[in-house]
């Protein structure tokens, strides 16, 4: 098998008028960390959803390991929405607001995707789940409602339900803007963890010390295309572009 | 009718007074007690044999239409959402007498005749299915996007979402204006009376009219009709307890 997991090529989405992505390609080799930087509205989170098939994107081609979808010619119906089903499952998401079912404890929330939707055996499921709970730092808080837990914890749990479906890739959409400054570095930790675990991550962060410390690439995004991108010792410390510097000097001024 | 008058009136008034007292009197002088308690076996049939089943049926059929009418409204497909409109619209635009009045006497006309107790659930049904549509799908757009989006990362399809992830938590929203529901459905299906079905308060005007005493019997059907609403309003209780469980108090 190839050593590029993710290969996007071309791809553009537009809501309406608005052009958010306008021809976007870049590919992640297997195990690696890509972190996405970009200003407000540039277009990141259209990005990774359009990856996780939540947006469906207009035109281009997204392949994750061995499902490629060219959307450019997907079925119309029920064909394309399978297509679309099969390159989602190739990837875990976790939100910037965490999403966790209210109504499930943490275990199940765990659970739900790998046995209602994945259809695995039950004891199997609740055993990995149990080793991701206590990987994440969870594991006496199995039986415990997304409520009761700390903000910190409870995009804790996003990733281990993220991971808990065994996906090819994991993709984060700034997963701690919502937190509270001291519950950030909790989080980064775990995400940390995973890439020296061998998971290929994309990640949107506004962290940049921590996307230096992470990234094995960088992409830089804006006005809908990818301004820059290379490894973080180049486009973080020694950015080449206009946009990328001027970005990033507003960013590590409030940082 | 000497022992009756003994009974109620600690003499025998019936041969005192002479055969006057008879003629004015109509029915004799049966106490209201006395025909509460012959009347309160029929009534109590009518509620349970009737006025209970009527409702119960009526609300479960009437729930699930509810969600397919809402899921139709909801719906991406113009023509779907568009007819759920109509639906919803005509049923809380006509009085439900009316409605009742169509199904008992509007459809035999045109070959769709049914037993009086399937006529009634039909319309009550078909009432309930116009009015609790729109609490249902106002409780599943109180659902937060980002539920459906990660029921959808998570490899669930429609009817899985629907069922393991919005419908539990639209419940919370949504048992509240479906407990009144419930309550004006009991209470509604009184008027099943004045197409003769013999419901509770069918069984009390038949009484009544017998007897005269309407003060006593109409009261004493409420009495039945309260009761039963205040065993639903306390299981209605119970129930949000439940769905509040995880949920910050
Ligand atoms: N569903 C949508 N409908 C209309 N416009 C959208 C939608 N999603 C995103 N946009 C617009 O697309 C642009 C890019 O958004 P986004 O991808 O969220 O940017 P970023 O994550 O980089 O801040 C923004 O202008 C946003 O308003
Ligand atoms: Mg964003």
């Amino acid at each position: 098998m190839t050593d590029i997991r993710i290969e996007v090529t071309g791809l553009r989405k537009s809501f309406g008028e608005l052009n958010v992505l306008r021809g976007i390609d870049f590919t992640t080799p297997r195990g690696t960390s890509t972190v996405l930087l970009g200003p407000s509205g540039s277009g990141k989170t259209t990005l990774l959803r359009s990856l996780n098939v939540l947006d469906t994107p207009d035109s281009g081609i997204v392949r994750i390991d061995d499902v490629s979808v060219d959307f450019s010619a997907l079925p119309a119906g029920k064909a394309g929405r399978a297509e679309g089903q099969r390159l989602r499952a190739q990837s875990g998401m976790v939100f910037q607001s965490h999403n966790l079912f209210p109504h499930r404890t943490v275990l199940e929330n765990l659970t739900e995707g790998p046995v209602v939707a994945q259809k695995r055996p039950v004891d199997e499921v609740m055993g990995e789940a149990r080793v991701l709970l206590d990987q994440v730092g969870l594991a006496d808080k199995a039986d415990s409602y997304p409520y009761q837990l700390s903000g910190g914890q409870q995009q804790r749990v996003g990733i281990a339900r993220a991971l808990a479906l065994k996906p090819r890739v994991v993709l984060f959409d700034e997963p701690t803007s919502a937190l509270d400054p001291e519950l950030v570095g909790e989080v980064l930790a775990v995400i940390k963890d995973l890439a020296s675990q061998g998971w290929t991550t994309v990640i949107v962060t506004h962290e940049i010390r921590f996307a230096e410390k992470v990234a094995d690439q960088v992409l830089f995004l804006d006005g809908g295309v990818i301004v820059e991108s290379g490894p973080p010792a180049q486009v973080i410390a020694e950015p080449r572009e206009e946009r990328t510097q001027r970005f990033l000097r507003r960013v590590l001024d409030h940082g | 009718m000497r022992g009756i008058s003994q009974k109620y009136f600690k003499a025998d008034v019936s041969v005192e007074d002479g055969g006057a007292a008879d003629l004015s009197q109509g029915r004799g002088p049966r106490g209201t007690w006395d025909i509460l308690r012959s009347t309160a076996w029929p009534m109590f049939v009518g509620l349970v044999k009737v006025t209970i089943p009527l409702t119960a049926l009526s609300f479960a059929i009437g729930l699930a239409l509810a969600l397919l009418v809402a899921l139709a409204r909801i719906s991406p497909y113009r023509v779907l959402s568009g007819l759920a409109r109509a639906f919803i619209s005509v049923i809380r635009g006509t009085p439900l007498l009316l409605q009742l009045f169509i199904v008992f006497y509007g459809l035999p006309q045109i070959g769709l005749k049914f037993p009086p107790f399937t006529a009634a659930v039909v319309a009550f049904s078909l009432n309930v299915a116009g009015y609790a549509a729109e609490v249902v799908r106002s409780a599943i757009l109180s659902v937060p996007r980002g539920q459906f989006e990660a029921a959808a990362t998570i490899g669930f399809g429609y009817a899985q979402t629907l069922r393991r992830i919005v419908l539990p938590q639209a419940a919370r929203t949504a048992v509240p204006p479906l407990s009144n529901t419930l309550l004006s459905l009991l209470k509604d299906t009184s008027l099943g009376s004045v197409v003769l079905l013999t419901e509770l308060f069918r069984e009390s005007q038949l009484a009544a009219a017998e007897s005269n005493e309407f003060l006593a019997l109409y009261a004493f059907a409420g009495l039945y009709y309260w009761v039963i609403c205040v065993a639903l309003s306390a299981g209605q209780k119970r129930l949000e307890t439940r769905l509040n469980r995880y949920v910050i108090a």
